[in-house]
């Protein structure tokens, strides 16, 4: 988190933090960070923290939005106010209420709540600290804090963002290569991935990208999903092997 | 006041003494491959593997794998003997909160004597807690019944909470782990499978340790022979 980002002057391949194209920064995850919740995590790539809880499964109101087949998944997306540079006004933008949807949509395939019939599993999750790539650091979060609160899932979600300064396509972009400008300019390419099953549950892409490109990219969010996934289990393992349950005891 | 345990966690205990082996799995992860195994609870067939469909402990018993869960909401079965707060009275029964998604209720013909329908607050008031039992689930709501041995209202002594997938492992085999807080401590202790444990003893030093003896068992999840833990834990704290 303290770590600053410097700029190096060596070869043009390099990126400025000094990371190779395909190498993600240091992930960190712990769950169990909010003891009044049902189950809770901390996701971070670098800079980027997030955090997210799990409510539930509760009753929902109003009860026209129940659904008597099975439960529903209810995300809530934000960035705090101290967590950018200049302060983010609180409550609901546009920007936020979109990424809340299309988390809820991403994990979504993976839960299954065909056994609370009626109910409502609430998932918050909010930005720490923002250096690029909040939402997929608040689906990491958010599939973590699903399994802690014993949720019954298909597959533990990972979720990166691939992209592309000018020719180069890296992994995990920072602030600053999203903002990168020359050439053909910055692309933002966020995916989600199941982590075990060859299913996508998020794509999104902002910029410009060659089509033959693209299966490229995708390879490359492949590859990085992985090292999440191994950073995700060995988070969740770890509370239990420390023995502190980190859940809601009243 | 006796426990009831339920069936479908009666085999809890009595595995994790025996030599099966037990590891801790994140849901999507491969438990066994092979054929030859059978999906148990919490788990499923994924092709020539079984998948954990939950974060817990597998465990291999036989030919069949299961998982336990170790977090998560209290899922409300028939039989199971619940504690919950008398939250409403209506013209029918009482509602109880019991700590889960469905709203429980109590009607006035499943209490063990005739009940004036105009003194029913003097039975069972809002706030009153009671130990009860599942009638049945429904996919509206829970019927509860007070007709059982030990079911009825709780006075005195106090309440607290531990995470509901954890209560088979206070109740222990047979009732084990809980006869021997009691023993040790001689409170009397209900444990509704909603994660509600209620303590009454005779002093609240003996109420405040029982409490402690319970919380190290809901929260030693990992540990095997956990019965042998308490003992030392008692000896070492008497």
């Amino acid at each position: 988190m303290s770590e600053m980002t410097t700029k190096t002057t060596k070869k043009e391949s390099k990126r400025p933090d000094g990371r190779k194209p395909e190498e993600m920064r240091k992930m960190t995850a712990k769950v169990g960070v909010i003891p009044n919740a049902d189950g809770s995590a901390m996701f971070a790539f670098g800079d980027t923290v997030a955090i997210a809880a799990v409510y539930g499964p509760r009753q929902l109101h109003p009860q026209h939005l129940q659904d008597p087949a099975k439960g529903i998944l209810r995300c809530v997306y934000d960035l705090l106010s101290f967590s950018v540079y200049d302060r983010k006004r609180p409550g609901p933008s546009r920007r936020s209420n979109e990424i809340s949807k299309v988390t809820q949509w991403s994990l979504s395939p993976a839960v299954d709540l065909v056994a609370f019939p009626n109910t409502v599993v609430d998932v918050q999750i909010y930005i720490l600290q923002a250096d690029a790539g909040t939402r997929t650091a608040g689906i990491n979060a958010a599939s973590m804090a699903l399994a802690h609160a014993g949720i019954p899932m298909k597959d533990l979600i990972c979720s990166v963002a691939v992209g592309k300064n000018d020719k180069t396509l890296i992994v995990d972009l920072t602030k600053e290569e999203e903002d990168f400008e020359s050439g053909e300019g910055a692309t933002d390419f966020a995916i989600a991935k199941l982590a075990n099953h060859d299913e996508f549950s998020l794509l999104q892409f902002d910029g410009k990208i060659q089509p033959e490109l693209v299966k490229e990219a995708m390879e490359l969010g492949v590859k990085a999903c992985k090292e999440i996934y191994e950073v995700q289990k060995k988070a969740l393992k770890e509370i239990v092997e420390d023995s502190k349950s980190g859940a809601r005891k009243k | 006041m006796k426990n009831e345990i339920n069936e479908a966690h009666e085999a809890f205990e009595e595995n994790s003494s025996s030599d099966s082996k037990r590891k801790i799995v994140v849901p999507g992860e491969v438990i066994v491959k092979g054929e030859d195994y059978l999906p148990g609870e919490g788990t499923r067939r994924e092709g020539e593997s079984i998948v954990a469909s939950k974060f817990g402990l597998a465990e291999e018993a036989g030919r069949v794998v299961k998982l336990i869960p170790i977090f998560g909401a209290f899922i409300p079965r028939r039989n199971n003997v619940i504690i919950g707060r008398v939250s409403d009275i209506t013209h029918a029964g009482w509602l109880v909160d019991i700590d889960s998604a469905s709203s429980s209720f109590l009607p006035i013909e499943e209490s063990p004597r005739f009940i004036n329908r105009n003194e029913m607050d003097q039975y069972l008031a809002v706030g009153d807690v009671i130990s009860a039992k599942i009638w049945t689930v429904k996919g509206k709501g829970i019927d509860l019944t007070l007709k059982g041995k030990g079911l009825g209202k709780l006075e005195n002594g106090f309440i607290f909470r531990i995470i509901p997938s954890r209560v088979p492992r206070v109740i222990g085999r047979e009732g084990s782990m809980v006869n021997l807080i009691k023993e040790r401590t001689g409170c009397n202790i209900t444990v509704g499978q909603n994660g509600w444990i209620w303590v009454k003893g005779p002093s609240i030093e003996a109420e405040i340790k029982a409490r402690k003896a319970i919380e190290l068992v809901a929260d030693k999840v990992y540990i095997m022979g956990l019965t042998e833990k308490v003992e030392e834990w008692f000896q070492e704290n008497e």
